[in-house]
């Protein structure tokens, strides 16, 4: 009797912290969202950064994309075009990915297929450790140490710039994906490898024919989180990005994510103007944005699988 | 806002504290000021047990409406009110007192291998909203200007704006870093780069002599040339009063000019009326 009690008791609260879990993922995206909602609500705010100003041209259109699609929060005129932000955000996200995935799925791939245990037992818990850097210690590195290696390397006018930014962020990306890449790959049942290799396969045309397709879900889905992290992350592009809200997709020039810019300006914005506002829309964007690509990853993983197991 | 809500708070709480004696003394005006006044604030009532000094904000223009009006006592501004307003003041019977509290001002740096030794005021106003692209074009070597700005969140961004490129906006190439020690890291980096911020030294960086004009000479900013006007990226921050200060006001007002009130200057990161202050 009272160990079913006692069991009902530790149910009740497992389930609970799993709630817990949820409402209050769906309680920040409500605050936040409420902070972003005068720009839809109140007339002043709408006037000054209406949806038409954030993503049209406004009233600003002189027709040059650069003088026309202008962050400048703080003028005698704000200007409150979102272009410059996504536009950098996805340049640097594209970079880091570019450099990421290959290194972070080939080096998936070598450490569970083609590494003697020895070595493996070396490279996975020094890459997973990584993860373990703080992202304001990338961020210095890439500030201090990259951006004049870059510069030297590639004759750029801009010591901070798109690349510089983009390889930082690719560090934090690669254990990421490095793990969970590895742990899809690892997964793949031993009895495939045996039965490739026992039909007169070399490891090379195992490792691609037989494995790579198998854990193509798991791969998949280890690329989908790296974005997530890349395009949300704060610190790094913060620092080594140079922060110029610059609408081009020439990656040797400065750029200006959208979180850094909440992280920037969110400090000392005059609480409840058209500005606070705006920066809480941003969080809503970068919310939204992570929320799909993530969800548009699981159920396309979700498809693989089914076709792959064969129902 | 947020600062004008400290004062605020801060000022409900003194004024509901059992303390309220008849000195009660209202600044209002200037952001850029707001910290500084809060801190002479904190600390005149720090010695002052009987005395309330109440602090907002809302920028110079709103000061001076204030004042205009008479719900303030004191006008804190960090620009000299224009003629204009001083007739208007005149004609609502009183008599704009000027008092400069404190020095604002920025310098100008370059990398140490740059040969641009001095600029115009112009010619910096045109470098950092992209009107000036070259450095040959302000007498260096051919290259792009690479510049270095602060966030549109910090005081010295904002003086800049308003003082050295009369309200119009930056650049977007203007890269923006957080803090001085920022800019002048980055502008000991690179080569082509141009920052701005407090006067700190560092390796690696010079100071860029500033001329009002084309004819008047070059002054760097150190502490002679900003206290003597000269240095021209510099500007007063004042106290405007309706009248002669008396009383309790007067107290107040030579407490801000005395060596300690003048020590809190420089302690907020401006420059203090006297370089005997300075030292305090």
């Amino acid at each position: 009797m009272k160990a079913r009690w006692s069991e009902r008791l530790i149910e009740g609260a497992i389930r609970l912290s799993a709630g817990l879990a949820i409402v209050s993922l769906v309680l920040i995206f409500v605050f936040i969202g409420k902070e972003a909602l005068p720009l839809f609500t109140s007339p002043e705010a709408r006037a000054e950064a209406g949806m038409g100003r954030l993503f049209g041209t406004g009233s600003a259109s002189t027709g040059d994309i650069a003088t026309t699609y202008v962050w400048q929060p703080v003028s005698e005129e704000p200007k409150y075009s979102f272009w410059p932000l996504i536009a950098g955000t996805l340049k640097a996200t594209a970079v880091a990915l570019l450099f990421a995935l290959p290194l972070a799925l080939g080096a998936a791939l070598f450490t569970s297929e083609f590494a003697p245990p020895a070595l493996r037992e070396v490279v996975k818990p020094v890459i997973e450790l990584l993860a373990g850097i703080p992202s304001v210690v990338l961020g210095f590195f890439a500030l201090i140490v990259m951006a004049t290696f870059f510069q030297n390397v590639f004759g750029l006018d801009y010591r901070l710039n798109t690349w510089n930014a983009g390889f930082a962020l690719g560090l934090a990306v690669i254990p990421i994906v490095y793990t969970v890449a590895e742990d899809a790959l690892s997964a793949v049942p031993q009895s495939f490898r045996s039965g490739s290799i026992a039909l007169g396969a070399t490891p090379w045309q195992t490792a691609r024919r037989v494995v790579l397709p198998a854990a193509f879900p798991g791969l998949f889905a280890a690329s989908v989180l790296g974005f997530g992290r890349a395009i949300g992350e704060t610190m790094i592009v913060l620092m080594a990005s140079g922060n110029a809200a610059i609408l081009s997709w020439n990656p040797g020039l400065p750029f200006r994510s959208l979180s850094a810019t909440v992280a920037a300006e969110l400090g000392e914005v005059v609480h409840g103007s058209p500005h606070y506002h705006v920066l809480f829309f941003i969080g809503v964007l970068l919310f939204v944005f992570t929320f799909l690509i993530n969800l548009a990853g699981q159920v396309w993983v979700n498809r693989l699988q089914k076709r792959l197991v064969g129902k | 806002m947020r600062k004008q809500f400290l004062g605020m708070a801060a000022s409900i709480l003194f004024a509901a504290s059992p303390l309220i004696a008849a000195q009660n003394i209202t600044v209002k005006g200037s952001d850029t000021m707001v910290i500084l006044n809060q801190r002479w604030a904190e600390k005149y009532m720090g010695a002052h047990k009987d005395a309330v000094v109440q602090v907002t904000g809302g920028g110079s223009g709103t000061g001076i409406s204030a004042l205009l009006s008479g719900s303030t006592d004191i006008c804190a501004s960090s620009r000299p009110m224009s003629e204009k307003e001083k007739a208007d003041l005149t004609a609502k019977g009183g008599t704009a007192i000027e008092i400069p509290v404190a020095k604002d001002g920025v310098a100008i740096y370059v990398n140490s291998k740059n040969s641009v030794k001095e600029l115009t005021m112009a010619q910096i106003k045109d470098i950092y909203t992209g009107k000036i692209t070259n450095w040959k074009d302000v007498g260096g070597a051919d290259g792009r200007i690479i510049l270095y700005s602060r966030e549109n969140n910090s005081g010295t961004y904002v003086f800049f704006k308003e003082h050295m490129l009369n309200k119009q906006d930056f650049s977007p190439m203007a890269q923006s870093l957080p803090g001085t020690s920022a800019v002048v890291n980055a502008v000991s980096r690179d080569p082509k780069s141009i920052g701005y911020g407090g006067a700190a030294y560092a390796k690696g960086i010079k100071f860029v002599a500033v001329k009002a004009d084309d004819q008047s000479p070059a002054f760097l900013p150190d502490e002679n040339h900003i206290l003597s006007g000269k240095y021209a990226a510099s500007r007063n921050l004042f106290f405007y009063l309706r009248a002669p200060a008396t009383g309790d006001l007067k107290k107040f007002i030579d407490w801000v000019l005395s060596p300690e009130g003048q020590g809190v200057v420089s302690s907020v990161g401006y420059f203090p009326l006297k370089k005997a202050a300075a030292k305090k």
